[in-house]
């Protein structure tokens, strides 16, 4: 009986009689405290790193927000001054390339999964492999997409893109995607399909009038999820999207986001350029929890 | 039309399908087959792509490749065991430290031992910490946390330099820091994770585990946590995945060393960060070497998801 150790008493006395009122000095009750405090050490060190990061975050890049930030490129190395003008609206572009394709992709095949075929050896397969990709290393995606669309000028022979980084973050996406669009639609009580089918609609039109509007809001959370998750992620756009101190001017050439210009700045021995890293981690950070915080509230909804 | 020359009474009660929409209907269904296909196009096209960029090195360095720790790009002589031997030390240490923090977390926080609203904060929080970018995390510890921490790597110094793994002074970046921001990295996947397979725990186990009288945390060690064991195992499985492929904060902050060093203060590298430093830059055998240490690399995370995925579904929660 190895499971006794919590919990004491001898064999002669095994129903001794003891007061029903709360003992504190009993080791069974000693040993309860001292495990619900570490359990709270731990919580608390658990949170500690979030307070702390949003706390220097806010702090240093905080005082750097001025007008300047948003209208102005990045200063040449060793000058101060300037913005990362550019590298918002290159996250923004890249962000919004990698969800033009990856929603389309995800929500298509999650469709797949959950009302055509779920039980078949190509789903299941399909299914694993999506759990496979979403533990598939971000540096990993970065590299094949160096490898397919980099090296071999697929697009208008140009190497480095928006495009590339697009493409390389939409990699990324459609595992959160699919998984939460095939979830979602499972969720979908089948006698909302049964009813549809009764008045005589088509399985297309079942699907696109009745199923996928009612799971709207699960679909939704993980979407906008996704979308945040890939704004900040920088792995895969170190050799796609590449960087450019300056203003962009098509989605085929190199771009600059704010992912890879802290990246790029916060290892600079320059003060002007550790100051940009830390306004733009002000910025990306701020989108990234406003876009956490309207996928909670977006889920919410569904509740009331 | 055909169905204008059905007699009248059919014509009410049955609707024949127009080829038109059997054509859609087909049509949207080899659509979404095609797009649920893209998934295991794409992993496959990531299998083939590396492998191919990979072939070279691997027919000039052979195994060899795993286990000498030169990588000399003006002699071609490459060996990737510096970057296989980081990224195994700073996953499996992180996997350590980051697993009684993150269960007894999720402990903390779905054993009422503390009030909803409370529970819901710290949940909430640590949802959060999982959606601050690696980069934003690599920024604040090379400015903030290194510093803050190396005194406490000196005394560690101090106290253990006769052991090989604390014999140099901390100067900076190295394995240590990169560790402890793996474990900030990880600690939110297997919280969560844990989280849930504790709330999944039925409720009457929890009752029958007092009314047999134990205490609180009698009941936690002997009855729940073991009920819960396997989807924690693979949570810490999938935890493990990703703090191998975790590239941007480590990378900033583990000092990308070239040579081999035992000790833990000293700087080191890890596959992950070895490709984001070097793969813009390099050309010939060079990036060939770098795809095969990046093959390595998706082997590692390959096998560890894989055994993720099976504890997951063969020993998930039966009641």
């Amino acid at each position: 009986m190895g499971k006794q150790s919590l919990i004491t008493y001898d064999n002669t006395t095994l129903f001794e009689r003891r007061p029903l009122h709360f003992d504190p000095n009993l080791r069974r009750n000693r040993l309860n405290l001292l495990f619900t405090s570490i359990a709270g050490i731990f919580a608390a060190i658990a949170v500690l790193p979030l307070l702390l990061v949003l706390f220097h975050v806010l702090m240093q890049g905080g005082r750097l927000i001025s007008v300047n930030l948003f209208t102005q490129i990045p200063p040449p190395p060793g000058l101060d001054e300037g913005g990362i003008g550019n590298a918002i609206i290159g996250t923004i572009l890249v962000t919004m390339i990698a969800t033009l394709i990856a929603i389309p992709v995800g929500v298509g095949g999650g469709i797949y999964l959950s009302e055509y075929s779920s039980k078949g050896w190509f789903a299941k397969f399909v299914s694993f492999g999506n759990d496979i990709l979403a533990g598939v290393p971000s540096i990993i995606s970065g590299v094949f997409v160096y490898g397919i669309v980099v090296t071999t000028r697929i697009f208008f022979d140009q190497s480095y893109s928006a495009v590339a980084g697009g493409i390389a973050l939409a990699v990324l996406m459609l595992p959160t995607v699919i998984k939460t669009t095939e979830e979602g639609l499972k969720l979908v009580p089948q006698e909302l399909r049964w009813g549809a089918y009764g008045v005589g609609a088509s399985k297309f039109v079942t699907v696109t009038r009745i199923t996928l509007p009612s799971a709207f809001t699960p679909i939704a959370t993980g979407v906008v999820l996704a979308i945040a998750r890939a704004a900040g992620e920088t792995a895969p756009l170190i050799f796609t999207a590449l960087f450019s101190p300056f203003w962009q001017e098509d989605v085929l050439s190199p771009i600059a986001t704010m992912s890879v210009l802290i990246f790029n700045f916060a290892i600079m021995p320059y003060e002007a350029q550790n100051e940009l890293a830390w306004a733009a981690s002000f910025i990306l950070v701020l989108m990234i929890l406003a876009a956490n915080l309207l996928a909670r509230w977006i889920s919410r909804l569904a509740r009331v | 039309m055909n169905s204008n020359q059905l007699i009248e009474a059919d014509a009410f009660t049955l609707r024949r399908r127009p080829a038109s929409e059997k054509l859609i209907d087909l049509g949207f269904k080899q659509l979404t087959l095609l797009l649920a296909s893209a998934v295991a196009i794409v992993l496959l096209g990531i299998f083939l792509t590396v492998f191919q960029g990979a072939r070279e090195a691997i027919s000039s360095f052979g195994v060899n490749f795993l286990i000498t720790s030169s990588w000399d790009p003006i002699n071609e002589q490459y060996g990737a065991l510096v970057a296989i031997y980081g990224t195994l030390v700073s996953s499996l240490l992180a996997i350590a430290i980051a697993v009684p923090l993150g269960v007894g977390t999720a402990i903390f926080i779905t054993e009422d031992l503390i009030p909803n609203s409370m529970r819901e904060a710290i949940g909430l929080m640590v949802e959060l910490l999982a959606a601050i970018p690696s980069v934003v995390l690599g920024l604040w510890a090379i400015f903030v946390m290194e510093p803050a921490i190396r005194p406490a790597l000196n005394l560690l110094h101090i106290l253990l330099g006769w052991n090989p793994f604390f014999n140099t002074v901390p100067q900076g970046p190295g394995m240590a820091p990169a560790v402890l921001i793996l474990v900030v990295m990880i600690l939110p996947i297997i919280t969560s994770i844990s989280r849930d397979a504790l709330n999944q725990v039925p409720m009457e186990l929890r009752q029958g585990a007092y009314a047999v009288g134990t205490t609180r945390w009698g009941a936690i060690f002997s009855v729940i946590v073991p009920a819960a064991i396997s989807a924690i195992t693979g949570g810490v499985m999938l935890a493990l995945g990703r703090a191998m492929g975790e590239t941007m904060a480590v990378t900033m902050i583990i000092g990308n060393a070239l040579n081999f060093d035992l000790s833990l203060l000293a700087p080191a590298n890890t596959i992950a960060s070895m490709l984001a430093n070097q793969f813009g830059e390099a050309d010939g055998i060079q990036v060939s070497a770098l795809m095969y240490a990046a093959l390595i690399l998706m082997l590692l995370t390959f096998m560890v998801n894989v055994g993720a995925q099976l504890i997951v579904r063969r020993l998930s929660l039966r009641y």
